[in-house]
């Protein structure tokens, strides 16, 4: 239960509320064990964007900086949206991956730990 | 003739007269409508007399001691200025500390001038109010002392003319701006246990001795007075905080349980702001002091511990935060540096990469960590800016909802993860940095639904530059962040190859060379 005082009534929107966003959503995206980008970054996108979108263009814009990047065996990559496992479909909606406002997705690459191991 | 003499007051005499006895209780109003703060917050007072001064000074005794004060200083300052002090610093990196400190600092020294004045309005008893108005012009003063010390250095260097404008904007000000914020739109209680006690009393030294001895390590004789003629207010900010939170538990016995879960939430806020800070003596100072993690230990671990056995008699605990700074103390000033190293087009200051004998101290510093989780990386930049492929991410960061700093901090026990925390209010996710920033969230979620978040707000189209056509074809929100924010491409990107240090190396030259 809130522990808010107030002499008034105290009663405001949430800055990022979805409305904000004319259509789009906002979408967190980290790349495990690869804290060289040190915080994950945020999208804002229309629920439509397929998810292929993210990995070929967002996803390799920023992390093909790293020289894991290049070893990645995408046979064996993991997801994570929040704490929940997924498998996502490329050629589906962000909707249809059931990947819905401020959601974080992670992107997990077994084997591969940053430079030297060191999880950068 | 006789001469009818009037006896000199006493100081304590003299004192009672003119801040106790200058007050009244109000008759055409009641005294709760006149003072309605001091009342909703929960705290229980019953008798404001029982506040005890913790200093004696009156407001003339205190604007003559304050003048003689700035006499001395801009003694100093000029002396410094006229001599061209600023080329006797270190070197050059050292302008990016100022940078630094002068968009993060002196507009919070202003926030803080302007709670202090409105708590000295909102609290009853007299004692209180003249110490609070004392500490309202302190801060002030601080406020414009420090922009005055760092004026000359403008005159020379780049990125320092827009701190103002990109105080309220700028995405790694925001977590010291939402500070302040969130303190100032509390009750008087709170703002005093959330600065005056918090910030003041437990975290100051942190921030003090690094930009004192600081700038003393490295020449700025400039910053360096600036820092001691501002101390002795420290002395007296310390003893208002302390003496608040004692009344407040003297009191009721009521109030230990909401002074406690201040105490925990303002120890947290202050410990996520002092990160930069901690970054600034291991990373940005050519000349370092102590380490960060030193400083923790002398600072907070040590001096903290003997406060909170003084205050144990009350009830009170050490915050709940306590154990995990511990552990994180050798890590933040890591993941702070690297994290902005990555951003040379968005912060008006310089960073590099630590020269060799730099990464060796770092080293020796940090046994436990620094070589296994971050020297690796570090010297990866490195060579990847000597082959001229210089890092530079270009993303939106994700910033936690409360305390506003990027997502960077690791779980605690593996500092391989990443530490996510996140909760659903009325239908919507919100994201955290750690546990107590969700859990001071939790307990006052319609405050923090409001926090600004830079990268947010851009998406949204907030954050344009004044003439922007938001019907072009081509318009995408936050594309122009470069022009909203004012920065000066001249003052980001890597220290090597700036022309501050093209300049300073110059002037230098010419300076002590034939
Ligand atoms: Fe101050
Ligand atoms: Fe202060
Ligand atoms: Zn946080």
């Amino acid at each position: 239960m809130t522990m808010l005082k107030t002499l008034a009534p105290y009663d405001f929107p949430s800055s990022d509320a979805v409305g904000n966003y004319q259509g789009r959503q906002l979408l967190y995206v980290n790349w495990e064990r690869h804290r060289m980008f040190s915080r994950p970054f945020v999208l804002a996108l229309p629920p439509e964007t397929p998810f292929a979108e993210i990995i070929d263009k967002h996803m390799t814009d920023c992390f093909s900086y790293h020289p894991d990047w290049a070893q990645i065996d995408w046979s064996a990559v993991k997801w994570l949206n929040g704490s929940r496992p997924f498998i996502p479909d490329r050629d589906k909606s962000l909707a249809d991956n059931g990947i819905g406002h401020k959601d974080l997705i992670r992107f997990i690459t077994p084997g591969l730990d940053g430079i030297a191991g060191s999880g950068y | 003739m006789d001469m009818k003499v009037s006896k000199k007051l006493g100081l304590k005499e003299r004192y009672t007269m003119m801040t106790r006895d200058l007050a009244w209780d109000t008759t055409f109003q009641p005294m709760d409508k006149v003072f309605p703060q001091v009342g909703y917050e929960g705290i229980k007072i019953h008798d404001w007399d029982q506040w005890e001064d913790p200093f004696r000074l009156t407001m003339d005794a205190y604007w003559k001691y304050q003048a003689e004060k700035e006499r001395k200083l801009y003694a100093i300052l000029d002396a410094f200025n006229q001599n061209n002090g600023h080329l006797s610093v270190t070197d050059a990196r050292y302008m990016n500390v100022l940078k630094l400190f002068l968009g993060s600092t002196p507009p919070l020294e202003l926030m803080a001038a302007r709670g202090f004045s409105m708590v000295a309005r909102q609290m009853v008893g007299a004692g209180p109010r003249v110490a609070c108005m004392m500490q309202s012009v302190d801060e002030y003063r601080h406020f414009q002392t420090q922009i005055h010390s760092i004026s000359n250095y403008n005159r020379f260097y780049n990125g320092m003319d827009e701190f103002a404008h990109q105080q309220s904007r700028m995405w790694y000000l925001a977590d010291g701006k939402s500070f302040f914020d969130d303190a100032i739109t509390a009750g008087p209680f709170e703002f005093m246990v959330a600065i005056g006690f918090a910030f003041e009393y437990v975290l100051t030294n942190i921030l003090f001795v690094p930009f004192i001895s600081g700038a003393a390590y490295n020449g700025d004789m400039a910053a360096m007075t600036v820092g001691f003629s501002a101390q002795s207010d420290e002395a007296r900010h310390m003893t208002l905080g302390l003496e608040c939170i004692k009344f407040m538990l003297e009191q009721d016995p009521d109030n230990l349980p909401i002074v406690q879960r201040w105490i925990d939430k303002w120890t947290w806020r202050g410990t996520r702001k002092l990160a930069s800070v901690g970054m600034m003596m291991d990373y940005m100072l050519p000349k370092r002091i102590m380490s960060f993690k030193e400083a923790w230990e002398i600072y907070f671990e040590q001096n903290g511990s003997a406060l909170f056995n003084d205050l144990a008699r009350y009830g009170v605990k050490v915050p709940k935060c306590f154990a995990q700074t511990i552990e994180e103390k050798e890590h933040i000033t890591h993941q702070s540096w690297i994290g902005f190293y990555m951003k040379p087009d968005a912060c008006p200051f310089h960073t590099w990469i630590p020269a060799p004998d730099e990464l060796d101290w770092l080293s020796e510093k940090y046994p436990n960590t620094f070589d296994k989780y971050y020297r690796p990386v570090l010297e990866h930049f490195d060579r990847q800016e000597k082959a001229g492929n210089r890092f530079n991410n270009k993303t939106q960061p994700m910033n936690c909802q409360v305390c506003v700093s990027t997502i960077k901090f690791n779980e605690p026990g593996d500092p391989m993860e990443m530490c996510f925390r996140e909760t659903v209010y009325k239908g919507e996710k919100f994201h955290f940095c750690s546990d107590h920033c969700k859990e001071i969230f939790e307990d006052e979620p319609e405050k923090y639904v409001q926090t600004f978040i830079s990268s947010h707000a851009a998406l949204q189209g907030k954050c344009e530059p004044d003439g922007t056509d938001v019907n072009a074809h081509d318009y995408r929100p936050g594309a122009r962040m470069h022009a909203y924010w004012r920065m000066d491409k001249r003052a980001a990107g890597d220290f090597n190859g700036s022309e501050d240090q093209k300049n300073f190396a110059q002037w230098r030259d010419q300076a002590t060379k034939n």
